[in-house]
């Protein structure tokens, strides 16, 4: 294989794993802060309880996340050296902040959290967890400030062949950032929401410590509403600016080849072939994409075919459609997972509301469960679309993937790599998830009982040995 | 693109900004050895000096709540260099690329191993764990090592700014042996660490052990100068200064073992971190102004002018920079004020 598509597989599956535990910290740690705080203001013990079973939970998932992270910075540098030279005046500043201004947040006052509860003032053991997101929040900020440069470069100028910074403002006031951080927050927001109802559903369905897993699902199911609606609307003011930015995305993700008719009609499914360049087999909602683009019920959307030509003349010959089956249907997964959640989120707020949570049968609790995965297909399915519909370009319109790749580094380590980073993340996993189950299924009060005995095993002793030390 | 950045208000600092920034990663480097180096020691340490479950378990609670942020520093030094020297970044990341993919393997281990080995009770879930966090914490500073000392050994860096290194460049007698001196200096480091946060045996043990490597770290590092001295150029480049930094740490070194001696382990670990810090600032001092050595000769030398960002983007970050950390070192300090006492194993302990 060459080194261009294993950095790109290398790429996909780091950073998609890296992304199933980053919205789950950020919602997460919103949750346990709330909780925190309510035990604060109420005072009462059993959300002190809420909060330790919720940060254990959140801690697990934080390690991933944190570990998973480090190599996300280094994989520039590595497999795409020539990306890192080109852009590195703009996008490492991002980077670079994020570390100094979250990173070192998120570190120290998780420290805090943990270690902390006989050790500081409960005042200031919340204001630890509280920093914590605000933490999570701005490490999102940053590392969207420099994923929207690639998406739609601003803020810089072309010098001795590399892009170098002119107007940092520019970067930090990007109107990408502005449709994707929302999108992205209230993506995350929605994720730990529907985590932990799905959790306090199932533990609500076994009858165990119900007052807690209530209590958290009522909470959880407010944040997942109000987050829904948010990923919703957020969305769609980032689809209406994709159309005026990044017309080709747009056009990969609704399968259209020719420019549409006015008004222009929202495709529900259809068969793509790339290789004739048309689809087939279309049920369409006639309208609605002129809708999505415009806020109206007119004006046309532009075909793949056209804006091909364009780009063609503006950056020289070369195919600029991106694969348009994966963005066509992970944007369509992407909504179909959002809508759902909306559904669910409404009619779970209903329940809530009028306190018939328990009675509404174990249907409606049974389908919570299974909705914890629609969140992360819905994160996953969103990322793919926008980082899939922007090629074959890694900073939109002045550098194609391929030209970012290192020069000097083969295949075959390439190779070795992605297998001992996939390795690695497939233990990791089976070992979070393993643990998670766990930690659910013992609940919230098997917190750390006094150990009686100290079962001890020294590897690296002589004996390599094993004692029981009773005390 | 030889071109040194300077602004007026830097006639009060006689630095370019790009040299400024030069200096900035090298204090990032060096915050990172003298701290995260402690909290490797400790990781070795839980492999020689615990002798049951709850002293491994004591000892990994007395980095707990600081491993984390001490490796911020790791991340915040990678992600200065991506934005202030682009092609030190690229040409080092691309270049060490096998060696860091076992970096990266060891960091991702280790820091799910401190979060997962007290989840549960059974002895191979813990002992897997343990075996993960005494191997990674003895690898981490030991790879670190030889690749700081292939900086100053000079690397095959071409026309084009890659490096092209085969396995000799990088695995070789000079570069062993210092990455053999920074993982005892980091053990030794730990072992005071551990001295300083524990109490009664396990204090005697991490104390008595830190004075048994003493001489071990004297000569091997004494070794390494020499080789430095006749194996790279940098005592020619720097002259005094290095020779200065050599008879500091020398010091640093007669006055940790002095300490240890006396049982003063605050002292004696202050001065363990002494000499940490002199060390690789040594090796930024015999850098300067190349930031990667070409030893194809100087015309491929990677400097802090050919490598540098443009002056807006250094600048914009000078000031983000002189912002933010006077706030990151205060929470810092102040968490470790939070968790000076020194634990016992009658304490709750959270990993």
């Amino acid at each position: 294989m060459d080194p261009i598509m294993l950095s790109r597989i290398q790429y996909a599956l780091t950073t998609i794993f890296h992304f199933f535990f980053v919205p789950l910290s950020i919602g997460l740690v919103l949750l346990v802060a709330i909780m925190e705080t309510l035990y604060v203001v109420k005072g009462k013990e059993i959300y002190k309880t809420m909060a330790k079973f919720w940060g254990k939970l959140f801690l697990i998932n934080f390690a991933v996340g944190v570990v998973t992270g480090i190599l996300q910075e280094f994989q520039f540098g590595m497999n795409w050296s020539e990306y890192s030279r080109f852009v590195g005046d703009v996008f490492g500043a991002p980077l670079a902040i994020e570390a100094l201004l979250a990173f070192f947040m998120e570190s120290t006052f998780i420290g805090l959290w943990i270690f902390g509860w006989d050790r500081l003032s409960k005042k200031v053991h919340l204001a630890c967890i509280w920093l914590v997101f605000v933490g999570t929040f701005l490490s999102a900020l940053w590392i969207l400030a420099a994923n929207s440069f690639m998406q739609h470069p601003v803020g810089f100028e072309i010098n001795n062949g590399r892009a170098e910074m002119n107007d940092f403002f520019a970067l930090i006031t990007n109107g990408q950032l502005l449709v994707e951080f929302p999108h992205t927050i209230f993506g995350a927001l929605m994720t730990g929401a529907f985590v932990v109802t799905g959790i306090s559903a199932y533990k609500l369905m076994k009858k165990q410590d119900v007052e807690i897993f209530r209590k958290s699902f009522n909470i959880a199911i407010i944040i997942a509403l109000v987050s829904s609606f948010g990923v919703a609307f957020s969305g769609h003011f980032q689809a209406q600016y994709l159309v005026e930015t990044q017309p080709m995305k747009m056009a990969a993700s609704e399968g259209t080849w020719t420019t549409t008719e006015d008004p222009a009609p929202w495709t529900v499914v259809a068969f793509i072939d790339p290789d004739k360049q048309e689809s087939t087999g279309e049920i369409k909602i006639p309208g609605l994409l002129s809708y999505l683009s415009y806020s109206k019920f007119s004006g046309s959307v532009k075909g793949m075919k056209e804006l091909n030509a364009e780009y063609q003349q503006t950056y020289g010959p070369g195919d600029y459609i991106p694969p348009v089956r994966t963005t066509f249907w992970s944007f369509r997964i992407m909504i179909a997972a959002g809508g759902l959640m909306i559904v669910l989120a409404l009619y779970g707020t209903f329940l809530a509301v009028r306190k018939k949570l328990e009675v509404a049968g174990k249907w409606f609790m049974r389908l919570m469960v299974f909705a914890i995965s629609l969140p992360f297909i819905a994160n996953t399915s969103g990322w793919i679309m926008t980082e899939v519909g922007r090629q074959p370009w890694t900073v939109f319109g002045y550098m194609t993937t391929e030209a970012g790749v290192s020069p000097n580094v083969s295949a075959g380590m390439i190779l070795f790599s992605t297998i001992a980073f996939t390795a690695a993340y497939t233990v990791l996993g089976i070992v979070m998830v393993y643990l998670f189950v766990r930690e659910i299924k013992a609940g919230p009060f098997a917190v750390d009982k006094p150990e009686d005995h100290d079962e001890s095993a020294d590897p690296f002793g002589v004996d390599g040995g094993y004692s029981v030390v009773t005390k | 693109m030889n071109r040194p950045i300077r602004s007026a208000w830097m006639e009060v600092i006689p630095l370019s900004l790009s040299e400024l920034w030069f200096l900035l990663i090298a204090v990032l480097f060096v915050g990172f050895f003298f701290l995260e180096g402690f909290d490797f020691g400790v990781g070795m340490s839980t492999g020689i000096i615990a002798k049951t479950d709850r002293e491994r378990r004591t000892l990994i609670n007395s980095i707990g709540p600081f491993w984390d942020g001490n490796e911020v520093w790791l991340i915040t030094a990678g992600g200065a260099m991506f934005a202030a020297f682009p092609h030190w970044y690229a040409t080092m990341f691309s270049g060490f690329y096998l060696p860091l993919v076992v970096v990266l393997l060891a960091l991702i281990g280790r820091g799910v191993a401190f979060e997962f080995r007290s989840k549960m009770k059974q002895q191979r879930w813990r002992k897997t764990w343990d075996i993960i966090i005494v191997v990674s914490s003895a690898l981490l500073p030991f790879l670190f090592g030889v690749v700081f000392a292939t900086f100053m050994k000079g690397l095959p860096i071409d026309g084009e700014m890659q490096l092209r290194a085969g396995f000799l460049d990088i695995v070789n007698p000079y570069t062993v042996i210092g990455g053999l001196s920074v993982t005892l200096l980091c053990l030794v480091h730990g072992l005071l660490f551990a001295s300083l946060r524990t109490v009664g045996d396990l204090r005697e043990r991490a104390l008595k052990t830190a004075q048994k490597l003493m001489l071990p770290l004297a000569s091997l590092l004494a070794v390494y100068a020499l080789m430095t001295y006749f194996m790279t150029d940098v005592f020619a480049v720097r002259g005094w200064a290095l020779w200065i930094m050599v008879v500091l740490g020398a010091v640093a070194l007669a006055l940790a073992a002095y300490f240890v001696r006396q049982k003063r382990e605050g002292w004696a670990f202050g001065m363990t971190g002494a000499v940490i810090a002199i060390a690789f600032a040594s090796v930024f001092i015999g850098l300067f102004p190349r930031v990667m050595v070409s030893s194809f000769g100087a015309a491929y030398d990677l400097t802090v002018y050919n490598a540098a960002s443009g002056a807006y983007s250094l600048k914009v970050m000078t000031i983000v920079a002189c912002t933010l950390l006077p706030f990151v070192l205060g929470y810092q300090i102040w968490s470790y004020y939070i968790f000076r006492k020194r634990l016992n194993e009658q304490h709750h302990l959270e990993y």
